[in-house]
């Protein structure tokens, strides 16, 4: 089987989803998309003409079947509370992180 | 086991229950009871060595909200001694399936990366079933973040068994869905349904489910996979519950602009008109395809199970005595591709849903010492997420990269929609078939064995091989108890219908139902039951 990922284009893969592996993780992960890009590979089977469109998802919506949009009203939410106290470290109504990484500018 | 309660449908328990024959507390304990004998230990992310009870319960529920359902279960009571009016699904055990947010519940989407987090809010459709009565028993495993078809990846081990073949696993992802109607710890279970994940595990586990129409039913308060294809469904024991279920379900949603703005039918209403005058089909390309053979690996063009080749013409002829007209010959020449173009419409679309979970938000977060807020994402995320959520994301990078995505990512867009124009000329009043609905095996083979396929992504994608086709196309499927294989393993039949045809699905469901209910078959319970 041609390998396509290889193990240069995969760290860059690793590195774009903002992942760390080890290396058991890393060799199977990478074996498995290669085995996936085999099977994917069928898509080149078929004469897919130019003037086919794509479709991002089945049912088209129509204008009858479209919700309309909704009056552009300020709702304030009810759950603010709530769905900040997820936050795994917070300061009041702040969610603390590290150091962002930046360059400074001369 | 004797039958007790938990083991009537909805609308069974429902006509009780109005005619003062039982109460929602009593259906809830009966329940409750059946959990505490089937279920066994509550899985865990913790590791822990195999027990020897594991093999012998189902393990369906991450999360049991008992004192919730009690509350639940005394309002519906109290409102009926009062004389009030109760709602279509009063006092019936529901189970959500653990990627819907429930207010005040953990939603783990069966994830280490969300096993910390408690939902702020209910999702739609749970909020119209909890409205409608239904008493929410707790929430059920899956596979993580729904990408599977077995249910053996989620961070909560153990994993969930059929309750027909305690060996065998129960599909997925919506696995432990199925599992615990058919096991009687739920009388319904809300599912959802990317690439088959409600129809598979339904027939798996010898029950109903149904995947709507793509935007028939809100997603809001969904955890997302691929949002072009998810769809939150019924998973139930019988035709008039998924009706009953869905009418409540679906509809327009302020709070999701893709759920379609179309009146919602009394899908109750005409399920007993029978099939007379309905022009069925019967498709080669859903009989004989090009899959994982399962002894070599390797990919090959080979029929389906012959015993569940068998059941589907068996239901075939069955419609056509009830009076329905059998197409033979519908070609639908894209089916094949219909896995290899998920493999990246699905991954693309995940990756991004998935970029989410930082552990800086919500969720879990690396508590070690980190450089910068970029090593705190990649640690937390590590730790987070499992080898499936892993493999999708990459894979979903790959393919959409600059230099591959018009080889890969436009190309499978538009191979989707030749698998869409398949269903259109099948459907299409004036064309050659002139179709109600296509009927097929729901699956290729029945239920497979737990350890036989796990870790092979591609085989076990390839689960779904026979339900993706409907999820790219956005038409509804819904899958039906059609018999039990020589194993007593159950075999599924699906209807297929053109865009919000679910009435007439349910219509044919039912007539098929009504035609077999003296099948041997019918009779059968579970084996986890047999004790």
């Amino acid at each position: 089987m041609a390998e396509e990922i290889t193990p240069q284009i995969f760290r860059h893969l690793v590195e774009l989803a903002a992942l760390e592996l080890d290396e058991s993780e890393a060799d199977y992960l990478r074996r498995e998309l290669n085995s996936q890009l085999k099977a994917i590979r069928e898509l080149e089977a078929i004469e897919v003409a130019a003037e086919v469109p794509i479709t991002s998802h089945g049912v088209p919506y129509t204008e009858a079947t479209s919700p309309g949009l909704r009056p552009d009203q300020p709702e304030p939410s009810t759950h603010a509370e709530a769905i900040l106290a997820q936050a795994p470290e917070r300061d009041g109504r702040y969610i603390v992180v590290p150091d962002i990484p930046h360059t400074e500018l001369g | 086991m004797t039958s007790a309660l938990n083991d009537l449908p909805a609308h069974e328990l429902v006509r009780r229950l109005r005619a003062g024959e039982t109460t929602a507390s009593a259906i809830l304990e009966s329940t409750l009871t059946r959990i505490r004998q089937v279920d066994g230990r509550r899985p865990t992310t913790v590791p822990s060595p195999p027990e020897a009870e594991d093999a012998t319960h189902i393990h369906a529920f991450i999360t049991i909200t008992e004192e919730r359902a009690r509350r639940q279960a005394r309002a519906v009571d109290d409102a009926l001694a009062a004389g009030r009016e109760v709602g279509p699904l009063a006092g019936v055990p529901l189970a959500v399936k653990d990627i819907f947010c429930v207010e005040g519940t953990p939603s783990t989407a069966g994830s280490r990366i969300l096993e910390s987090f408690v939902a702020p809010y209910s999702a739609t459709p749970v909020e119209r079933l909890e409205a409608a009565g239904a008493v929410t028993i707790g929430k059920v495993n899956l596979d993580e973040f729904t990408f599977g078809s077995s249910n053996e990846s989620s961070a909560f081990q153990p994993a969930p068994r059929n309750p027909w073949d305690l060996a065998c696993v129960p599909g997925g992802s919506s696995g432990a869905s199925a599992a615990a109607v058919a096991a009687g710890e739920a009388v319904l279970s809300l599912g959802t349904d990317t690439a088959g994940s409600i129809r598979q595990p339904a027939a798996f586990c010898g029950v109903v489910g149904l995947k709507p129409t793509y935007g028939r039913v809100s997603r809001y308060g969904l955890i997302a996979f691929a949002s072009s294809l998810d769809c939150p469904g019924p998973v139930t024991r019988d035709v008039t519950d998924a009706a009953l279920m869905l009418r409540v379900m679906a509809g327009p949603d302020r709070h999701d602009a893709t759920a379609a703005a179309v009146s919602v039918p009394d899908y109750t209403a005409g399920l007993d008109q029978g099939v007379r005058g309905l022009r069925i089909g019967l498709s080669p390309d859903y009989f004989r395809l090009k899959y994982p053979n399962p002894t070599t690996g390797e990919l090959d063009e080979q029929p389906i199970d012959p015993e569940v080749e068998a059941a589907v013409r068996q239901a075939a002829g069955a419609l056509a005595e009830a009076g329905a007209e059998i197409v033979e010959g519908v070609s639908m020449p894209n089916t094949r591709f219909g896995i290899p173009a998920y493999f990246v419409v699905s991954r693309v679309e995940a990756a991004s849903n998935l970029h989410r979970y930082d552990g800086v938000k919500y969720g879990l977060r690396f508590e070690g010492p980190v450089g910068d807020l970029r090593e705190l994402y990649r640690k937390s995320r590590a730790r987070g997420f499992g080898l499936q959520p892993k493999l999708r994301i990459l894979m979903g990078m790959y393919v959409s990269a600059e230099q591959y995505e018009k080889g890969y990512y436009q190309r499978a867009l538009r191979v989707r929609t030749l698998i869409r124009r398949d269903f259109e000329t099948a459907f299409d009043p004036s064309g050659p078939y002139r179709l109600d609905c296509l009927l097929t095996a729901t699956t290729p083979t029945t239920a497979f064995e737990m350890g036989a396929l796990y870790g092979d992504s591609v085989l076990m994608q390839y689960a779904d091989l026979l339900t993706v086709p409907a999820d790219h196309a956005g038409v509804p499927g819904i899958s039906l108890p059609a018999g039990l294989d020589h194993r007593r393993r159950p075999i599924g039949l699906q209807l297929l219908g053109p865009d919000f045809s679910e009435a007439c699905l349910l219509r044919i469901g039912r007539s098929f139902e009504m035609a077999t209910q003296d099948a041997a078959w019918r009779q059968a319970r579970p084996r986890v039951l047999d004790v």
